[in-house]
């Protein structure tokens, strides 16, 4: 945790409300995110208890498998997961825009720009919490494999004609959001806790209701008009206490006020609730079965129809809190304006989720279970490159984020005081000017350690020269000779030798470079990534890794074979 | 260390002669590499055991036989070392440096060597018996044709993807590293490909066991570097499979000091460390900012009146002492920030020219007295990051004549309440000795040089 940090969640105790961490907000948001709230079944992994999915805050879709065990029930979710989720989806994918892409001609070997679609816009998936995430992932990897009626008549149990395509775009936003700054799958915890401070730790951060509690604690759903008086005795005073109330208070029956933002349901509601309804639901699915007529029947199916609703409600209203928490939280993040960069990486996105809509309709195979060498590799290559440039860019957007770095001595600001005209000593003698820089900031510094400025949103390098002795040159040292690397002079003035973006004449452009009396800010980091090398193909990899995955990887994968436990 | 290079160790003859041991290992590792028929051979230097030598010299007689070369390593430093290195062994050999096109992209001194062309474009270097660089500009090299032969140095320290980007260029390698040392690390999470063997997160070497287990496993037997005080607590503590010696016996080197003693805790634990090659200053218990003002002033302290008491170090290599200078110091930390307030430490004392580095950046770095901030010093808690134990073998093992451990009171108390808790991953290798294991001995070990200090 940056010193910052530290700082933020100290006062967010003292004041007992969270500090804000961010003054823009540093993620993409949707006009109309899909907001999907899911459970899962304690004890099952992979069995979705109930889901509220949808676009419009007030009519979610609600979603239940009365029975979780049932493996038809469970398809029939999906099935209908599938038929809101899809549409919703392609209705992005399908409104393109012309754009250029630069490819490797497969003949010349050339770069060449060729003209492609892409999407205009793409779907936003929004999820309560990191565990939300992993859900999805893990929806995404047990559908993606199935096989419907049509692709294989044979298949002993076939999933409904959609489910295996949910799984494909799952599990693509799954991986997605392994990429740092990506906005495609979100998590409402990751969103508010990169943009507030809270008092409590990280881990507590992914309590949802908690976090709101320090963040937003009028409006914490304990003091809402409709709980009943005994539920909540008074209103919270500090953000500490109200996100207690979140975590631990319970109603007579022993069930919590706020709710887990889930998938993970509470064993309280489990056991009390959940559980005698479900039986209650099977038992009436029992008797709907050994009923001897038809009048019996009728009677029986409103039962079944009575305790399928039970757990139906039951699921809402565990579920609903969670809801309206994610929008509540959606109000407060759109109340930031967006970060400067934050479009530019939107784009990378939509770039993404354009080139997954490609693969999908090449007919190509679902994504393997696991990534080749060179497909893991890329994949690293590129998170990294996008973990520099996120933390970079969110610097560069916003000054608060600016001032923890400068915190951590890896940027300075301050005024330049003098700017001396120099020369490189080649040939033809390129302008290298000496500004002298006064800060207040103590960055690590060393000789002739780059620095960068943004000049009209690109980067201008300069090189340290060493510190200034502005009033003692007694000792007859040059400027920037006098100490060692590492170390600034007290009264924190130093020398910059600008290098670059001053034009080709031997002047240097109008306003390339800083005047006395401007405010600068450099950083010690780069502001752009250079892109990494070209990995071989995968067809190509090397025998230190084993060489090509061969054959065996171009077949697509089968799923799991069906074992004895997989009847119920 | 990994389990996999888990080799039983040779019983050790009745008189251990190093130089004999050393040679004959040299002589296996160059007769894999010249005449052996598998595509790679690994090996396991320890620190200080003469891994840029061997280098240096198969790159010479790879050369000699005729075989194009090309050489792998993982900064710019060690790339400039190592052609600095070859040339002063073999001045006419026709040697390649494929740099950058940043500005300075390699150190000044090659420019004074005739026998080295330098070029940031791999096309212009054909026909050099040796072309060296780093993996990095490796991996944007194209060629048509393979070269014959490549030499991969500190391949513990290269990633797996790394390797993967530049093993289209070779038919055969050299891998050769330091398995003690700090792994190669991302920084993104990479949970996702743990377990694979080609897991791009991993080391090369990893990587490439994995894939070709009956690859010839070499280790060097003797560390030079490491004087006999030391060799056995960081062979013990850091390579408990893969034992060492040191190349010099008790009593081969001595550091003595002109100016007697103050009586002071710095002075008191420079002539422990002078005596006996370790020395403990521990400071009152205490939890601490990561920059400890008091044990960051405690380090400087220690490393001025090192310098104004007058060293002189005696060794096998010159019979006459030679003077402990500033560059023959080096200060060692966990984090840049504890780095830049030593410096800063060091400078309101007047001393500017002594190396303080992170470990990361002193890996391969010789010096004859180390001073190290323990990474536990003053912390309240122990994380995987201080735990590791490439860090602390780094710190414990630059030093030819002594090393300086300043350290708060309460890091066995510390250790007690933070066992090592990294989840165990399927089909990932355990690495021994794991971090807290090598931390309790060390500090164990060091009990016994311990003076205690109230600033």
């Amino acid at each position: 945790m940056s010193l910052i940090t530290t700082l933020a969640r100290l006062e967010a105790v003292r004041t007992g409300r969270a500090q804000p961490a961010a003054t823009v907000r540093h993620r993409h948001l949707s006009d109309r995110p899909l907001v999907f709230v899911p459970l899962t079944t304690a004890g099952e992994a992979g069995a979705p208890l109930g889901a509220l999915v949808g676009t419009d805050r007030d009519a979610p879709h609600l979603l239940v498998v009365p029975q979780p065990r049932d493996r038809d029930l469970r398809f029939a979710f999906l099935a209908d997961l599938a038929d809101i989720v899809l549409p919703h989806i392609e209705a992005y994918a399908e409104s393109v825009e012309a754009a250029e892409r630069t490819e490797t001609d497969p003949e010349t070997g050339k770069r060449v720009k060729v003209e492609v679609d892409l999407c205009a816009d793409a779907a936003q998936l929004v999820v309560p919490s990191r565990a939300g995430i992993d859900f999805v992932r893990l929806l995404g990897r047990s559908m993606r494999f199935r096989r419907t009626a049509e692709q294989d008549p044979e298949t002993p149990h076939p999933a409904p004609p959609r489910v295996p395509l949910l799984g494909r775009w799952l599990t693509h936003y799954g991986e997605r959001a392994r990429v740092p700054g990506s906005s495609l799958l979100l998590a409402m915890t990751d969103l508010l806790g990169r943009h507030w401070a809270t008092g409590q730790s990280t881990l507590e951060d992914q309590h949802l209701g908690a976090l709101l509690a320090w963040i937003a604690p009028e409006n914490s759903p304990e003091d809402s008009p409709e709980n009943s008086p005994q539920d909540s005795p008074e209103p919270c005073r500090t953000g500490a206490e109200a996100a207690r109330r979140a975590e631990l208070a319970r109603d007579a029956d022993g069930q919590l006020l706020c709710p887990p933002a889930g998938p993970a349901t509470d064993p309280a509601f489990d056991n009390r609730l959940l559980a005698p309804a479900i039986e209650r639901y099977d038992r009436a699915r029992t008797a709907l079965a050994a009923a001897e007529d038809g009048l019996e029947a009728d009677d029986r199916l409103g039962a079944l129809t009575a305790a399928e609703r039970e757990i139906r409600e039951l699921v809402d209203s565990r579920t609903r809190p969670t809801w309206d928490a994610v929008w509540r939280g959606l109000d407060l993040l759109r109340a930031l304006p967006e970060g400067a960069h934050t479009e530019e990486r939107w784009m990378r996105d939509r770039w993404s989720f354009t080139s997954h809509r490609d693969r999908i309709l090449a007919g190509e195979p679902p994504q393997p279970r696991r990534d080749d060498a060179v497909t893991a590799a890329n994949k690293l290559a590129t998170r990294e490159r996008e973990q520099a440039r996120l933390e970079a860019q969110e610097a560069l957007d916003d000054p608060l984020v600016m001032a923890g770095r400068r915190l951590s001595g890896e940027a300075f600001a301050g005024e330049v005081v003098d700017v001396v005209m120099a020369y490189s000593e080649s040939k033809r003698p390129s302008p290298r000017p000496l500004v002298t820089v006064r800060t207040d900031d103590r960055p690590h510094l060393g000789e002739r350690v780059k620095v960068y400025r943004s000049l009209g949103g690109r980067p201008q390098t300069a090189e340290y020269v060493g510190p200034a002795f502005p009033d003692d040159t007694a000792d007859g040292t040059e400027p920037g000779t006098g100490t060692g690397p590492g170390t600034t002079t007290d009264d924190g003035t130093l020398v910059l030798r600008i290098t670059d973006k001053m034009g080709r004449g031997k002047e240097p452009e109008p306003g390339s470079v800083p005047e006395k009396g401007d405010l600068v800010c450099f950083t010690l980091f780069e502001h752009e990534q250079r892109g990494g090398a070209k990995l071989p193909d995968p067809e190509q990899t090397p025998w230190t890794h084993g060489g090509p995955p061969g054959e065996a990887a171009a077949v697509p994968e089968a799923a799991d074979a069906q074992t004895e436990e997989d009847v119920l | 260390m990994t389990a996999e290079a888990l080799i039983a160790p040779a019983p050790a003859p009745a008189t251990f002669d190093p130089g004999a041991e050393a040679a004959r290992a040299t002589a296996a590792i160059l007769h894999d590499t010249l005449h052996g028929t598998e595509r790679g051979v690994v090996v396991d230097s320890p620190p200080g055991a003469g891994k840029s030598t061997l280098v240096v010299r198969a790159a010479l007689e790879l050369a000699e036989a005729g075989r194009p070369l090309m050489v792998v390593a993982q900064t710019n430093a060690q790339v400039d070392d190592l052609v600095l290195r070859l040339a002063e062994k073999n001045p006419d050999l026709p040697v390649g440096r494929l740099h950058s096109s940043d500005t300075d992209p390699y150190d000044k001194a090659l420019d004074a060597l005739g026998n080295v062309r330098k070029s940031a474009k791999a096309a212009d270097l054909a026909g050099q018996a040796v072309v060296l660089s780093t993996a990095a500009k490796w991996a944007h090299v194209k060629v048509d044709e393979p070269w014959r032969h490549a030499i991969v140095d500190e391949a513990y320290q290269m990633r797996s993807d790394s390797l993967l980007a530049v093993a289209g260029l070779f038919e055969r390698a050299l891998f050769v590293g330091d398995p003690g040392q700090l792994d190669p690390f991302a920084t993104v999470g990479s949970e996702q490909w743990a377990g694979l063997a080609y897991d791009p997160s991993s080391s090369a070497v990893t990587t490439l066991l994995a894939h070709n287990p009956a690859l010839p496993q070499h280790r060097l037997p003797v560390s030079w570097r490491l004087p006999a005080s030391a060799a056995r607590l960081v062979s013990d503590a850091f390579y408990p499979y893969t034992p060492f010696r040191s190349g010099t016996d008790h009593g081969d080197r001595s550091l003595a000091f002109t100016v007697p003693s103050d009586g002071s805790g710095p002075d008191r634990v420079i002539d422990e460390a002078a005596a006996s090659g370790w020395g403990l200053l521990e400071l009152p218990a205490r939890h601490t900012p990561r920059t400890d003002p008091e044990a960051v002033r405690a380090v400087a302290a220690v490393v001025r009146r090192l310098l104004d008491r007058e060293g002189r170090a005696t060794s096998e290599r010159s019979p006459d002492p030679a003077p402990l200078t500033a560059a023959r110091i080096a200060v060692g930390t966990a984090h840049r920030d504890q780095a830049a307030a030593v410096r800063s430490a060091l400078a309101d004392l007047g001393v500017t020219e002594v190396t303080v580095d992170t470990a990361n950046r002193l890996q391969g770095r010789e010096y004859d007295v180390t001073v190290v901030l323990h990474p536990l010093s003053g912390r309240p808690d122990a994380t995987a990051f201080h735990l590791e134990t490439g860090r602390l073998c780094v710190l414990a093992s630059r030093h030819r004549h002594a090393c300086i451990v300043v350290c708060r009171e309460g890091v066995d108390a510390l250790l007690d309440d933070y066992p090592s808790t990294e989840p165990v991953q399927l089909g990932t290798l355990v690495k021994f000795p794991d971090g807290w294991e090598a931390m309790f001995s060390t500090l164990d070990h060091w009990q016994q040089h311990k003076v205690s200090w109230r600033p």
